[in-house]
């Protein structure tokens, strides 16, 4: 894939916009006509070239965009990345998964040495040159998930597995939909998704963690999640509700084709090597109605799920106040 | 969906009169690495027979070019341990899962207390050298036959000092277990491996102790034991197949080519829960996974255990 680096905002002015080849290889999550809950998690193997399901690790236009933001929201909020103490082995696995699996994926962009514990990383869009003593955080500028999570787009998440059960004792956060890291932190796999409706009394989580529990080191799996956000907003989180949240009011029948975002995040299970810990890759994807309406196909699908979505999503997901209005923009005129 | 990793034999030692010791090194490229209590399933062809056993790592984590096991020859088990320790030569070339652990360290414990019993001293090889280079505090107690029947006790006092005690049943000596739990600093994690009965007295000793039952961790992996055949039917296809005395009911299944997801081969992760429609008989459930209420309803089975006493099943797949 060839292509420039994208120099979009995901606020202010919000420059954001994707190309028509970024539109093409959105993440449209919908298989059907209709939406429910289920365990929707199958093998993170490779999927076709150019897809977002190419590589483990999708870059894409965004990248340098996407880490220039998370840059600012750290700097912002430190407590956006956090991590206890016994994590610390996960944090090292994260940095050699996501580090091989760059290198190996992107070859143009991407470069790792590694001698026995002497790794030297190149990271030529950032301009990255790093030799490091991989288990050795101080050889790093900083802690070894926080490097790696500033280099990689997507959110992550490192599970801690014990008591059959997994456990949010790290992650490195700033494209979160509607949550806090602060808050979850330290939270069971039933507990941080105790707000869900539905979805407990059908079984899906004890299924889901069940699953989880048994991920092996070969078998990656991901699954996509969606909802929908005002203006090309990554950092949704509850922290910064107030510089978001307002801008609700801004949706109408005039502005709702740019102003409303499909957020789809491509989420990926990882089974980590010596500390037997998951990482969770939550990686987001924005696309407006507008740009959607480009593929009438997925327009047409779009409407159809949210016209039949069942009262406690449509609540859950914050689309009762809009969902007629999405669907008028994404079928009138469509042909 | 398993990515079977092809290995050469690079060396067998004899740890232990009963006990062997293979060195697995990689065709090309790197082993995965592991945590400390992980274990491989081992695929072996004996004539035209694929034998799976699933055996603790026992090599330092953190060296990409080799795994190792330790296997204890069962004189009247399954037969893999005795085709490991007769057949198998230097330059023999085996195949291995990925490594898997259901033994895990709890990483937030202060300390760790490992008792192991016997065999039972395979995850703990590894994990001593895990928490020996992470300077975390351990002790280890480790039960054994005979100083001589003791696989690695040499070896991991030389490497871990006052922090092994070794118990040898023909001098006398036993594990203190009372003592041993009731003199715990708050916040230690205890991880026992033997036989049933160790860890039974290890667990009751310290739950009566008062010791939180999550802080007490055991590894269960009881390989599949040979029994009566039996047959099963498969229900969609009408196949029968006969389960041989030495094999287990997802050996089978396997043989006859029918695909069967499964990680830990020893009842304890599930992966391989299958749908029983009819029963001639009554399932031996030898699993840790199912609840009692499950085994009870005859309506599951967790085939790499779990045999049927009788004529045999019929199995929804």
């Amino acid at each position: 894939m060839s292509f420039a680096f994208s120099t979009g905002t995901f606020r202010d002015d919000y420059g954001f916009r994707n190309s028509a080849e970024g539109i093409a290889r959105f993440p449209f999550p919908f298989t059907e006509e209709r939406y429910m809950y289920s365990v929707n998690v199958e093998p993170h193997v490779p999927g076709p070239k150019g897809s977002a399901f190419e590589h483990p690790f999708d870059i894409d236009e965004h990248y340098l965009a996407e880490m220039a933001e998370r840059d600012l929201v750290l700097r912002r909020d430190p407590l956006r990345c956090q991590s206890m103490p016994h994590m610390i082995q996960a944090e090292w696995d994260l940095v050699e998964l996501v580090m091989t699996a760059l290198a190996r994926d992107y070859p143009q962009w991407f470069h790792l040495a590694r001698r026995g514990d002497d790794w030297h990383w190149t990271n030529r869009p950032m301009a990255i040159d790093q030799r490091f003593t991989f288990g050795d955080a101080a050889s790093l500028p900083c802690p070894p998930l926080e490097y790696i999570g500033r280099q990689v787009q997507g959110d992550f998440t490192l599970l801690d597995q014990r008591e059959d059960n997994l456990w949010l004792d790290a992650g490195i956060l700033t494209s979160q939909g509607k949550w806090s890291l602060d808050f979850d932190l330290g939270m069971n796999f039933i507990e941080w998704h105790a707000p869900v409706p539905l979805a407990h009394g059908l079984g899906v989580f004890e299924r889901a963690l069940k699953f989880l529990l048994a991920l092996r080191l070969d078998g990656p799996v991901r699954r996509l999640n969606w909802s929908i956000c005002v203006n090309p907003r990554l950092d949704t989180s509850l922290e910064s509700y107030p510089e978001w949240g307002p801008e609700h009011f801004a949706v109408t029948p005039e502005t709702v084709g740019h102003m409303l975002q499909l957020r789809v995040e491509l989420q990926s299970l990882y089974r980590l090597p010596r500390s037997n810990a998951v990482a969770f890759s939550i990686r987001c994807y924005l696309i407006s109605l507008d740009e959607l309406r480009t593929n009438p196909a997925w327009a047409a699908r779009f409407a159809a799920v949210l016209r039949d979505l069942h009262p406690d999503l449509l609540r859950y997901k914050a689309l009762a106040p809009y969902r007629d209005m999405i669907i008028d923009r994404l079928t009138r005129d469509l042909t | 969906m398993t990515g079977a990793i092809p290995v050469r034999i690079g060396s067998i030692v004899q740890e232990a009169p009963l006990v062997k010791r293979f060195r697995l090194e990689p065709l090309d490229g790197r082993l995965p690495d592991f945590s400390g209590g992980a274990h491989v399933v081992v695929t072996m062809l004996d004539g035209a027979r694929g034998r799976r056993n699933a055996y603790s790592l026992v090599n330092p984590p953190g060296d990409p070019d080799r795994y190792e096991i330790a296997v204890r020859r069962v004189a009247d088990g399954r037969g893999g341990s005795i085709f490991l320790h007769d057949r198998v030569r230097v330059g023999d070339i085996l195949t291995v899962t990925p490594p898997a652990n259901l033994f895990p360290l709890d990483w937030r414990a202060r300390r760790h207390l490992l008792i192991a019993g016997g065999i039972g001293i395979t995850p703990f090889v590894a994990m001593t050298a895990q928490l020996a280079a992470l300077g975390a505090a351990f002790e280890l107690h480790y039960a054994m036959r005979s100083p001589l029947a003791g696989a690695f006790a040499d070896r991991l006092q030389q490497l871990h000092g006052d922090a092994v005690h070794l118990y040898a049943g023909s001098h006398g000596e036993r594990l203190p277990i009372a003592r041993l739990i009731a003199d715990q600093l708050l916040g230690t994690h205890l991880y026992v491996c033997g036989p049933a009965r160790l860890i039974d007295e290890v667990r009751a000793t310290a739950h009566a102790a008062g010791w939180p039952d999550a802080h007490v961790h055991a590894e269960r992996f009881d390989s599949a034991r040979p029994g009566a055949p039996f047959t099963a039917r498969l229900a969609r296809s009408g196949r029968r197949i006969a389960i041989e005395t030495d094999e287990s009911l997802l050996e089978a299944l396997e043989r006859e080519g029918v695909a069967i997801d499964s990680l830990c081969r020893g009842g304890a992760c599930g992966r391989c829960v299958t749908s029983v429609a009819a029963c001639d008989g009554t399932i031996e459930h030898a699993d840790h996974y199912l609840s009692a209420a499950d085994k009870a309803s005859g309506r599951l089975i967790l085939p790499c255990v779990s045999r049927v006493r009788g004529d045999g099943l019929v199995l929804d797949l």
